[in-house]
């Protein structure tokens, strides 16, 4: 008996420390209390335990944001300050090579006014991403508009692909310059031919991808649709697109890298405009410092161009 | 109850009347052959069975006996080698929405809700009828398996017993002639099978459609059947038995526990699983 006063005196102690939350397990043990000494003070302890986590837990949670938050933050800012610090390292054994302090006050200047326009050859930064990002847009809608349902065609039934299957095999491997002679033979102008570039090599991933996509919808889905007796029309929309439309957009994500890989070259034996062209301009006008922002300004408009496919990818993913 | 199986005592069927409900499903000296790359694999020799309107036939064998492949035969989704089968006095030619089959990974469209993958099923049988129609025969056929409240859910939303319940949902708001049933409850726990079981036994005496149902399980077997039909071990498997099932409906699983015929018919299963077509362990 004398075991149970104390282990109530115990019990008032928690409960005074008792935050709410735990506050009715505490009731509960009190009840307990009555009943069975030995089985109480196993849950006495678990009881003093819970309060004691729940005190405790906390600041750890905070110190675990805080770990992560560094965990999280620390590399990357050391892998940047490290290429700061080669690229640092090579301007100054190179001394024509712009370093990144002389760069970053060159671009400073140069997106303080992005979209000025003094002659055709002396337009704006903003200007050219712009005309850069159209070109890309057309090639690569071209190719989607082309390439996608050619995929389904292909995926969808056999004798399309093997009918597809060796002319595919052999353009696909070829670098996309090697089609610029022949868009300029063929078009006349250096703008359609820059649009056919984009479209001839963005055009393959999508095309593969979405075929790939259809000729692996499961079986079982094929075997409802087949007892559904369902339309040609009702199987692409209701079971094959939806099932598809995952692979369709890692190809579409594939593409637009390729469509923005190839624009720059493209541009640079084109000329006109465009971020590519502003490029070799700038090399030409030994404007070294804008060379390296033009290559940062394609790397960023490239991660970004990324980004918002992964996004878009994400909100049709179904699972 | 009965205490004593005596099998003379199946009540005869009026032959004359309507041969067509007789053999409502009729399958005639059906053999199956498929090619593969090792050459040729007969699957199936000389079935021959008829089912009568309204029955519900169960297949039982040991796996890779070719139970599913009469299943996916009745269901068009294969055209035999050799012989013919049947469905209402017509040949079977292709897969029909008059013979709904139950997968057994319940096969839903994941990205439909469950409302919405009944209502494919609906569209096509009752397209002719308006809009407002349809809706509530979708829902009507969730209702009826007891899925009111999840009719907006995704399918991974939903636990494995309520995506069967679903696939159940599609097949009956087709109102099928003929149920096709694929190992239904295999893939699930012995908890939620039951239930189901319960369920599918109730729909059935409701809407009073025939069904064919493939399964391993001697239990479920004996419970939901009127018939169960016996395949002996392939390659070229072929009907062994058919036993008949005459135990009085409704039928309550705890009752049949202790039933004699119940049991008598169970050992009577498993006697030609284990004993006479038992399967050497691979």
């Amino acid at each position: 008996m004398s075991a149970i006063s104390i282990n109530k005196e115990h019990l008032k102690l928690i409960l005074e420390d008792a935050k709410t939350s735990s506050e009715s397990i505490v009731k509960e043990t009190v009840l307990a209390a009555n009943e069975d000494n030995t089985h109480m003070q196993m849950i006495v302890e678990k009881a003093a335990e819970k309060t004691q986590k729940s005190a405790k837990s906390q600041p750890s949670a905070m110190q675990i944001k805080i770990t992560d938050f560094f965990k999280a933050v620390i590399p990357p800012v050391f892998g940047i300050l490290m290429f700061l610090g080669i690229w640092t390292l090579l301007s100054h054994q190179q001394p024509i090579l712009p370093g990144p302090i002389s760069t970053w006050h060159s671009a400073v200047e140069l997106f303080s006014h992005p979209f000025h326009q003094n002659s055709l050859d002396d337009q704006g930064i903003g200007w050219n991403i712009l005309s850069s990002l159209q070109r890309v847009a057309f090639g690569f809608g071209l190719a989607a508009l082309v390439g996608i349902p050619l995929g389904f065609m292909i995926g969808r039934y056999e004798f399309m692909s093997s009918m597809t299957a060796p002319v595919i095999s052999i353009l696909r491997p070829v670098s996309p310059l090697a089609w610029l002679p022949l868009g300029l033979l063929v078009m006349g102008a250096a703008g359609p031919a820059a649009i056919w570039v984009i479209f001839i090599s963005s055009i393959w991933p999508m095309v593969i991808n979405t075929a790939v996509g259809v000729s692996k919808v499961p079986q079982d889905y094929m075997n409802v649709a087949k007892v559904l007796n369902l339309s040609e029309w009702k199987i692409i929309t209701k079971i094959s697109f939806p099932y598809v439309l995952p692979y369709m957009m890692t190809g579409v994500r594939l593409s637009i890298g390729i469509a923005w890989l190839v624009i720059v070259a493209a541009e640079m034996l084109n000329g006109g405009a465009g971020i590519g062209f502003w490029l070799w301009d700038e090399y030409n006008a030994s404007n070294y410092e804008h060379i390296i922002i033009a290559i940062f300004v394609v790397g960023i408009i490239g991660l970004l161009l990324e980004l918002g496919l992964s996004m878009l990818a994400k909100r049709f993913a179904y699972e | 109850m009965n205490p004593i199986l005596n099998e003379a005592t199946t009540p005869a069927l009026s032959n004359n009347t309507a041969k067509v409900t007789e053999r409502y499903v009729h399958i005639e000296d059906v053999g199956m052959q498929f090619v593969t790359k090792k050459g040729t694999f007969e699957a199936l020799k000389n079935i021959n069975l008829s089912i009568t309107q309204g029955e519900f036939v169960s297949i039982i064998g040991h796996s890779g006996c070719g139970k599913s492949t009469v299943l996916n035969l009745i269901a068009g989704l294969l055209q035999p080698t050799t012989g013919n089968l049947f469905c209402a006095g017509r040949e079977i030619a292709a897969p029909g929405p008059e013979r709904a089959v139950v997968f057994q990974n319940h096969s839903l469209l994941p990205w439909l809700s469950c409302y919405e993958n009944v209502y494919l099923a609906v569209e096509r049988v009752f397209g002719s009828e308006s809009k407002v129609q349809q809706e509530a025969r979708a829902y009507a056929a969730l209702e009826l398996v007891g899925l009111s409240h999840a009719v907006e859910k995704r399918p991974n939303e939903i636990s494995g017993g309520m995506k069967q319940r679903v696939g159940i949902a599609r097949a009956l708001a087709m109102e099928p002639k003929v149920l096709l049933l694929d190992e239904p409850f295999g893939a699930l726990d012995a908890l939620t099978r039951a239930g189901l079981q319960d369920e599918l036994m109730r729909i059935m005496q409701k809407s009073g459609a025939t069904a064919v149902m493939v399964t391993h399980d001697v239990d479920e077997a004996v419970l939901l059947s009127d018939k169960i039909v016996m395949m002996t071990n392939g390659p070229s498997a072929g009907i062994g038995e058919i036993l008949e099932v005459d135990l009085p409906y409704p039928r309550k699983r705890l009752e049949l526990a202790e039933n004699v015929q119940y049991n008598h018919l169970r050992s009577e299963v498993l006697k030609f699983l284990y004993e006479r077509h038992a399967k050497k362990v691979a």
